[in-house]
């Protein structure tokens, strides 16, 4: 029944689509973290700055930002990101797509979840002596994180689907293969139950434990 | 003013708030000046790229059309996917185990799933079961996709307005003996699309933004694809890639910025229940809405 699977490597795809989604997950977090330092600094011009970022990438269409890494960055900047051969440049350009438009969300959970921490706490903070960099990162920070672990879930799941858009520069991850596969193969229905079966399979145990480490561990107020 | 992470600054934290923007424009200016020179190296600053965007017929020939596309293909997904969103969002609520179960299903599957997958193999079962020609496909494709994942974002939308009504509501038109249709349709539904309609419009913004794959993977004349065209006439992929990129940004700033203006405005009339579902995710207490998360696949961005 399954011999459509044959001659494909549906798992290598899935695997790809893994390796992009962890990737970018690491870079956005960094990247969103800073970003929201950045928002909420008592310096003007940093949170000017983190404000255009977060409504100029979140306004763009991500697959903008991907072909653009491909035909602007690469082809005409010369961009490889130090890859030796086009299918690498090719994935680590989708996850710098990746990363510079989730930031964007990241950051933006995590300012939603500073504004939980009240502000009673950033004032005992103060008051016993810590700084704006210590009291972010002792008190603050570690607060906000627990309150929007649900959040930020959602950008990951919503990240592990986006990664498809990657096959738009012609990454071999999951939709890229189905493409192929729908393309070459009589079995459209079959092959298309068994690309969102796997995306069930990679997003729904994400977001039910995510879910439930949410609830666990926010800060009962 | 005071924030949770600083107070009003002092003699001393102005000063350091001083050198630290001083720090972070000199950053700022290098990495502009290196985009700059860059750009310049390569020759993309060049007048001759950029003029043809002074002239009506890049706009005319390409642009515009291609606004067209993505908004046409967006108007009509949107209109689909609305009452489609209102019936699974209902039929989650039910009280019967037999319609609540495929719906709910069917909605957690379909958001579960990226659009881009919906796309593909929806143009692929056009060219296979269906006589529909193959200039008008694309769009049949990408409304396809963007209906069946929009819809079930919708219906969860529906059903959160519905359950933040306060039970009163309910309670009352049971009292006055109105039947339950009768409450749904009569007393429920107008006042949760009231409390929904922020959300709607963001929803758009994400619409808009996911006709993009349409122009990408399907041969869909949107904005930018109709870049495409546009840059292999005049030669200036920078340059139509930037001016897409603001369209973009015009188009969604303006459909958030309704959103939230709608929504304030919802929030102050008196004659709402005073329950608003806000417009941005982010916006909502994360600590209020950790129960709808978990559900598999949330967000959609």
């Amino acid at each position: 029944m399954f011999d459509f699977l044959q001659g494909y490597d549906v798992l290598g795809a899935f695997w790809m689509t893994v390796k992009l989604t962890a990737l970018s997950a690491l870079g956005s977090l960094v990247w969103g973290t800073l970003l929201a330092a950045m928002r909420v600094s008592p310096v003007p011009l940093m949170r000017g700055f983190g404000t255009a970022y977060v409504n100029i990438f979140r306004n763009i269409p991500l697959t903008v930002l991907i072909v653009f890494t491909s035909l602007g960055l690469a082809d005409i900047f010369g961009m490889t990101m130090g890859a030796s051969d086009f299918k690498i440049q090719g994935f680590r350009l989708a996850v710098l797509g990746l990363v510079a438009y989730h930031a964007a969300f990241v950051c933006e959970a995590l300012r939603s979840g500073i504004n939980t921490v009240p502000v009673g706490q950033a004032e005992a903070a103060r008051a016993i002596g810590l700084n704006f960099s210590q009291s972010l990162r002792l008190v603050v920070l570690p607060q906000a994180y627990r309150a929007v672990i649900g959040p930020l879930a959602n950008v990951l799941i919503a990240l592990t689907k986006n990664t498809t858009v990657a096959a738009a520069i012609g990454v071999a991850e999951a939709s890229y293969l189905m493409k192929t596969m729908i393309e070459n193969e009589a079995q459209t229905l079959a092959i298309g139950a068994v690309f969102a079966l796997g995306f069930v399979v990679l997003t729904l145990p994400v977001g039910l434990f995510l879910g439930w480490l949410g609830k666990r561990l926010a800060v009962k107020r | 003013m005071s924030s949770v992470l600083y107070d009003a600054p002092g003699p001393r934290a102005r000063r350091r708030n001083v050198i630290l923007s001083v720090v972070f424009v000199a950053l700022l200016a290098l990495l502009l000046w290196w985009i700059w020179s860059t750009m310049n190296d390569k020759g993309q600053l060049k007048w001759a790229l950029w003029q043809p965007f002074t002239t009506s017929a890049a706009w005319t020939t390409y642009l515009l059309p291609g606004l067209g596309n993505t908004l046409k293909a967006a108007a009509l997904a949107m209109v689909i996917a609305l009452p489609l969103g209102a019936f699974f969002g209902i039929a989650r609520m039910s009280d019967h185990r037999w319609v609540r179960v495929p719906a709910g299903v069917v909605v957690e599957f379909f958001r579960a799933i990226p659009v881009l997958l919906l796309m593909l193999f929806a143009n692929e079962f056009y060219v296979r079961s269906t006589g529909i020609a193959s200039d008008v496909r694309p769009l049949y494709a990408v409304v396809t996709g963007l209906v069946l994942y929009n819809a079930s974002v919708l219906a969860e939308v529906v059903r959160a307005g519905i359950l933040a009504l306060p039970k009163g509501q309910t309670e009352a038109a049971y009292a006055i003996g109105l039947r339950k249709g009768q409450t749904m349709s009569g007393i429920l539904l107008p006042q949760a699309v009231t409390v929904m309609l922020p959300a709607i419009v963001s929803q758009l913004v994400v619409i808009v933004k996911d006709t993009a794959l349409g122009g990408a993977m399907l041969a869909f004349p949107e904005l930018l694809g109709s870049r495409s065209t546009l840059a292999a006439n005049y030669a200036n992929v920078i340059a139509s890639f930037i001016v897409v990129a603001v369209i973009f940004i015009l188009l969604n700033f303006a459909l958030t910025s309704f959103a939230s203006w709608l929504e304030r405005r919802l929030r102050r009339s008196k004659r709402s229940t005073g329950v608003v579902l806000a417009a941005d995710e982010e916006e909502v207490n994360p600590a209020q809405t950790g129960g709808t998360y978990g559900t598999g696949a949330g967000g959609s961005i």
